[in-house]
């Protein structure tokens, strides 16, 4: 295959398929109780300069309990891939995020990310790597298929290319230009499901994000979960079954997990928690006084939950259509 | 200015769900496309099927949409699905038409919202493609949406994160992106704006109510050439303002 060009952008993490192969062969396949605290699954799973990806998304069914943990915790010199709303920016507002393969980091209707304005102007994060939104997708599903890239036709033709690690090349069958977007697979991935029983079969209502590839793009897989059910739950309707157990690592009960988030169905986001965030992110000092707040202080999600406290998050459940008043 | 009936938010909602065509297939991006499209069903294209980047498809916009993930993405909608599932979709030509945005425009239609300056030194670093890249890339007709003036429409954007155009005709296909497919309109509070179809260069089509050519003109950091003749878009009805106020944004969110 001829290339025809090629992105600038480095290559973060390299899509090593056959020492992915080998790493899977290692995972265990039998049924154990993965069951633990955030607190052990991030000492366990997370460490410095990983490779780190979130789903689904900042407000919106977001591993929030297991990002505060990690910054509880602190790493150094994380990559991640940046898709994100909320639980990257308060990454970044940790200053432990020093590269990203990047497609969105921002506020939604509240604009433009401020401490992710800062990190780059301080030189913190050292290197962005850009990508569409579908083209990072891909590289989860490239990795999921355990295949070094898949085809594309985004990105072509714009500096989002320039500054990628894509390619685009000679298509071998068409001969028409094709672009390219290599696998990307994760050190450890973070995501919140409604619900798995306790070897990790994890179920999702509502729309599914890309936790389909990004769960079959992980090394380590960490889900937390609103609600930990029996096996004979998932038995009953296997077909329910986005991730299957063997993908999975550790499995963390964290009800209200994607707090100031979203969770279909179960709870609404929490806009006033939400805009919190948003406020105190405008400057260094709030930012700081923030994660004291709501991270630093509390010394694991039940005690947050106890900060927000009780009445606000039955409000949450009461918001959602056909719950409540 | 000051006493229209209505504010230029307002006035670029209205002006967008009118592009909204019954029985289409459109993508839906944050902010003034998610009320555009809440408004089209309320008013003329009540099967409007809308589509979210993260899966939702065919949803009822009763309650207006605030992330593009959210439930209301999905509310009462045909299919809750992924982001390669719909991707995927407009790659193979299943959607007509893409709503974006962006902090500057060039006259073909091409949309930065990554960096304003150098990538590596910027002057602001914005959020970044996101979905918008591939709507620019897949859907066969964008619309924009803008507030216009010469910051934002300019001779050449700092960072083309979205292709329109690229340098002319001939050059999306050039690069391999599928063919027939490219901006169509550009809506702002001053114009509608077209491309002409062979230089592939911006074109007024319509003014604003109230605006005048030279306006318009003056606003944009490059040569418009003029549909003949251009005509002026009607203002918002009292009707689409009710609708918009009472039942698409009641929460206030964005007006």
């Amino acid at each position: 295959m001829r290339v025809i060009s090629e992105g600038r952008g480095p290559m973060l993490q390299p899509p090593d398929i056959n020492a992915f192969r080998e790493w899977n062969r290692r995972k265990p396949k039998g049924l154990i109780d993965k069951r633990m605290s955030e607190r052990e699954a991030i000492e366990r799973f997370v460490k410095d300069n990983d490779y780190l990806g979130t789903e689904l998304y900042g407000s919106v069914r977001a591993p929030m309990s297991l990002v505060r943990e990690l910054i509880r915790q602190g790493r150094k010199g994380l990559r991640v891939a940046g898709q994100s709303v909320l639980e990257i920016d308060l990454l970044l507002g940790a200053s432990m995020v020093t590269a990203t393969d990047f497609t969105y980091i921002g506020l939604e209707l509240y604009g433009v990310s401020n401490v992710l304005r800062r990190e780059v102007d301080a030189g913190n994060l050292e290197q962005i790597v850009e990508w569409s939104n579908a083209g990072l997708a891909w590289r989860f599903k490239a990795a999921a298929m355990g295949v070094p890239f898949l085809p594309m036709r985004s990105m072509l033709g714009t500096d989002t290319f320039n500054y990628s690690a894509a390619k685009v090349v000679e298509c071998p069958f068409t001969g028409e230009p094709i672009g390219l977007v290599p696998a990307l697979i994760l050190d450890v991935g973070l995501i919140h499901v409604h619900r798995a029983d306790k070897y990790g079969n994890a179920q999702i209502d509502g729309i599914s994000g890309f936790a389909y590839e990004m769960s079959r793009a992980c090394r380590r897989l960490i889900l937390s979960v609103e609600e930990i059910i029996d096996t004979e739950v998932i038995r009953a309707k296997p077909d329910r079954t986005i991730i299957p157990y063997y993908l999975v690592d550790a499995v963390v009960e964290a009800p209200f997990g994607s707090h100031p988030g979203e969770m279909c169905y179960l709870y609404e986001r929490d806009e006033p928690g939400i805009k919190e965030w948003v406020e105190a992110s405008k400057t260094a000092e709030g930012t700081r006084a923030y994660l004291d707040r709501y991270v630093y202080g509390p010394s694991d999600h039940a005690a947050y939950l106890e900060l927000i406290g009780r009445e606000r998050l039955a409000e949450l459940q009461a918001m959602v259509p056909g719950r409540g008043g | 200015m000051s006493e229209k009936a209505y504010n230029p938010t307002e006035l670029l909602i209205c002006s967008a769900a009118r592009l909204m065509t019954d029985n289409t297939t459109v993508f839906v991006g944050t902010g003034i496309p998610m009320l555009a499209a809440a408004l089209a069903q309320k008013m003329h294209a009540p099967n409007l099927m809308t589509i979210f980047e993260f899966g939702g498809t065919g949803a009822i916009l009763d309650d207006l949409p605030i992330a593009v993930g959210g439930r209301r993405t999905f509310h009462r909608a045909l299919a809750a699905a992924g982001i390669c599932d719909v991707i995927e979709a407009a790659q193979r030509g299943f959607v007509e038409y893409g709503f974006l945005g962006g902090a500057q425009i060039d006259p073909y239609g091409n949309l930065n919202s990554t960096v304003i300056g150098d990538h590596d030194h910027p002057k602001v670093r914005l959020p970044g493609s996101g979905g918008a890249n591939d709507v620019g890339s897949q859907c066969w007709q964008t619309i924009a949406i803008m507030r216009h003036d010469r910051q934002r429409f300019v001779e050449k954007v700092d960072f083309v994160t979205t292709p329109g155009y690229l340098t002319g005709p001939g050059a999306r296909e050039a690069a391999g992106l599928p063919p027939g497919t490219g901006p169509y309109r550009v809506v702002t509070n001053l114009a509608i704006l077209g491309y002409h179809s062979e230089t592939r260069r911006m074109l007024l089509v319509a003014t604003q109510p109230g605006i005048s050519l030279e306006q318009v003109q003056e606003a944009t950091g490059f040569a418009l050439e003029c549909m003949d003749p251009v005509r002026e878009n009607p203002e918002p009805s009292p009707e689409e303002l009710r609708i918009l106020r009472e039942q698409v944004d009641r929460e206030h969110f964005y007006i």
